[in-house]
């Protein structure tokens, strides 16, 4: 039982962090068509700039995490107006495969700068585990899983009260009425790229504190697509309901069946279900399903 | 379909649908040919490696070509595929002492009924849902061949022997080079007249509009699934060859990474086009030997440059990615057709 709990907890914070990754990728998803092959790059990124800042340059982690957001809002407008915005209307083969290119571009950009090792952030929150009833959680995982949730309450408020989020949201309805309402879409394209970048960014952070960060932490980005596929490519709580199921049947799966298989169960099970999604439900939980026309 | 010179007409169905149709196309034809032939006689055995790694790449990236750029399937499976092919090919030969010439259509046929069967679901989805399903099985793919141990050894690879005619072994770089020329020719000559018959109009069709084509009476389901086998069959002929020629396989050759080397290597040269996945594939294949070479010439001017280069080889195959998709969206096969007719109308190329 208590092996249980412990799966379940881990695949919590996991799972949260899949939810913010995967937010952004929606994000981009809902209001360009683009499919975003370099999300998990973008947490990349985010988690060595941060490390480099709290490392190299003794920046407090506070200040470093500020920091790293602003520069993951850079990054994510820069793509967006220098990758993305040529592409606008090309068909889709040609944007996933840009997209994937830019996943190795800036792949190969942080493998100049920082190397391949794994390097670990300088200890930030204490050590000293929390007991909740016999079930132990660090107290990383603890505020791994509150800073979390945290952004994906912004967010969520984000979208629902202010200008720029209703905006957005109306972009990702109906571009044409959009337009002609007066919203530019091409600062909605930007906007959501800036957020994607911030939430794989803070994600990045996250599990860098509790993984430490090395190159294969782009691996992220693939993880992603079980996730929106089962909570549906443009639906804001699919992300985050999709994100929590997967990182805890991940865990589960990890924790059960590892022994029958030798290992890396937990790699390979969100892709099982995200076939089983496609086979029966394509447009996953909570998508819009779209009827086509000739 | 391309320009003729002024004054050749059709005068019969034949010469309409002949593939290499002026006199001049068939001289340079002939002389090109030639010059692959002897091609061993002037190379050394580098160059010839070279020769070998494009053959195959050409053979993947044709069944790559075939799927995506012609039936309209976006696949990010091919590099698992082709390691089907190759893990085929090598336990026919090993486990049960079966000739090269017996594993090669045989892993080529396995392959298609493995990538036929990862093809079921493109009947229910497509565009990016397709993508993430290939991608699905390019991990399922990779994670078994990696867990299955007793039968692929995991990660520490199996040897595969070369194959053999009599006591003749073609082990040399020299003579594989001649086994992949012919299996090559075959696999080109087969693209290229796919594209003429009814499977390929059929493909074209469903690329195009694929419910506009079921109405007109293309059967989805057989010429999806079609598209898929053809394609997987082309994979895992590279696959068996690559696996003889290389003589070890192990896991890392088949990663999502050589998928999607495959898939740049066909929008690079070309969509649709046979003669494009032949330029893709020769650009993509000698990209990193080209950024070798220029790494060591510019290292003894900048020392540090040949560090970085090295380490970019992602950067910069990511960077001409987006550079191709951005300013030549229609690949190299589009740039040279350009060209042609450029120096065809000059001076009055207006």
């Amino acid at each position: 039982m208590i092996f249980f709990l412990q799966l379940m907890v881990t695949g919590f914070v996991v799972g949260s962090v899949y939810a913010l990754v995967a937010l952004g990728f929606v994000l981009i998803y809902k209001s360009s068509r683009v499919i975003n092959f370099a999300q998990g790059e973008l947490v990349l990124v985010g988690a060595f700039v941060c490390l480099s800042l709290t490392t190299t340059y003794k920046v407090p982690f506070f200040l470093a995490f500020l920091l790293t957001m602003t520069v993951a809002v850079i990054v994510g407008l820069l793509i967006e107006r220098f990758f993305l915005r040529p592409m606008i209307g090309e068909p889709v083969l040609s944007i996933i495969m840009l997209t994937i290119g830019l996943s190795s571009f800036l792949r190969g950009i942080v493998e100049i700068i920082w190397g391949t090792e794994t390097r670990v952030f300088p200890p930030i929150f204490p050590s000293k585990p929390i007991n909740f009833g016999g079930i132990v959680i660090s107290q990383v995982y603890m505020w791994s899983f509150i800073l979390a949730v945290l952004f994906l309450g912004i967010f969520t408020v984000f979208f629902k009260f202010t200008n720029e989020g209703i905006a957005m949201r109306a972009a990702a309805d109906d571009e044409d009425a959009a337009l002609s309402m007066g919203i530019s879409i091409k600062k909605i394209y930007g906007l959501a790229w800036a957020i994607a970048a911030l939430v794989a960014a803070v994600g990045g952070v996250v599990i860098g504190n509790i993984n430490g960060v090395n190159i294969s932490l782009s691996m992220m980005g693939l993880r992603v697509f079980p996730v929106v596929i089962l909570g549906g490519l443009d639906s804001i709580p699919g992300a985050i309901i999709g994100g929590l199921a997967i990182g805890i049947l991940e865990n589960l799966a990890g924790g059960y069946l590892d022994p029958f298989f030798g290992g890396g169960v937990k790699e390979i099970f969100p892709f099982i279900i995200l076939v089983l999604v496609l086979m029966i439900k394509p447009y996953g939980l909570f998508g819009l399903e779209r009827i086509e026309r000739v | 379909m391309s320009e003729r010179p002024a004054g050749v007409f059709n005068v019969s169905y034949k010469q309409d649908r002949e593939i290499f149709r002026t006199r001049f196309l068939r001289f340079w034809m002939i002389v090109f040919f030639i010059a692959i032939l002897t091609g061993p006689l002037y190379m050394n055995n580098y160059l010839l490696s070279m020769a070998n790694l494009t053959g195959i790449a050409i053979i993947g990236a044709m069944g790559l070509n075939i799927l995506t750029g012609l039936a309209g399937q976006i696949s990010l499976g091919q590099g698992a595929f082709i390691g089907v092919g190759a893990y085929a090919s090598a336990l026919l030969t090993t486990r049960l002492g079966l000739s090269f010439w017996v594993a090669l259509p045989m892993a080529g046929f396995i392959t298609a009924f493995v990538g036929m069967a990862f093809g079921v679901p493109s009947l229910r989805i497509k565009g990016l849902y397709l993508a993430i399903a290939t991608l699905a099985a390019q991990v399922i793919i990779e994670f078994t061949i990696v867990h299955w141990r007793s039968l692929t050894n995991g990660t520490s690879g199996i040897l595969v022997p070369p194959p053999k005619i009599g006591s003749f072994e073609f082990s040399s770089e020299r003579s594989f080079y001649y086994l992949i020329f012919v299996v090559l020719v075959l696999a080109v000559t087969y693209a290229r007249n796919l594209l003429r018959t009814r499977i390929g109009r059929a493909f074209i069709a469903i690329r195009d509009n694929d419910i506009a084509a079921e109405i007109l009476g293309v059967n989805l389901f057989k010429y999806k699934l079609l598209a898929f086998f053809v394609s997987s069959f082309y994979a895992g002929i590279a696959g068996s060859l690559w696996a003889h020629y290389i003589t070890i396989i192990t896991p890392e050759h088949f990663t999502i990474t050589v998928s999607i080397d495959y898939l740049a290597m066909i929008i690079i040269g070309g969509l649709g086009s046979v003669l494009g996945t032949i330029y893709g594939a020769i650009f993509i294949t000698l990209l990193p030997e080209f950024l070798r070479v220029l790494a060591g010439s510019l290292g003894s001017i900048y020392p540090n440059i040949g560090d970085i280069l090295g380490a970019s080889r992602e950067l910069v195959f990511g960077l001409i990615v987006i550079l191709f998709l951005i300013y030549e969206p229609d690949g190299l096969y589009h740039r040279w057709q350009m060209i042609k007719a450029y120096w065809k109308l000059w001076p009055f190329s207006y």
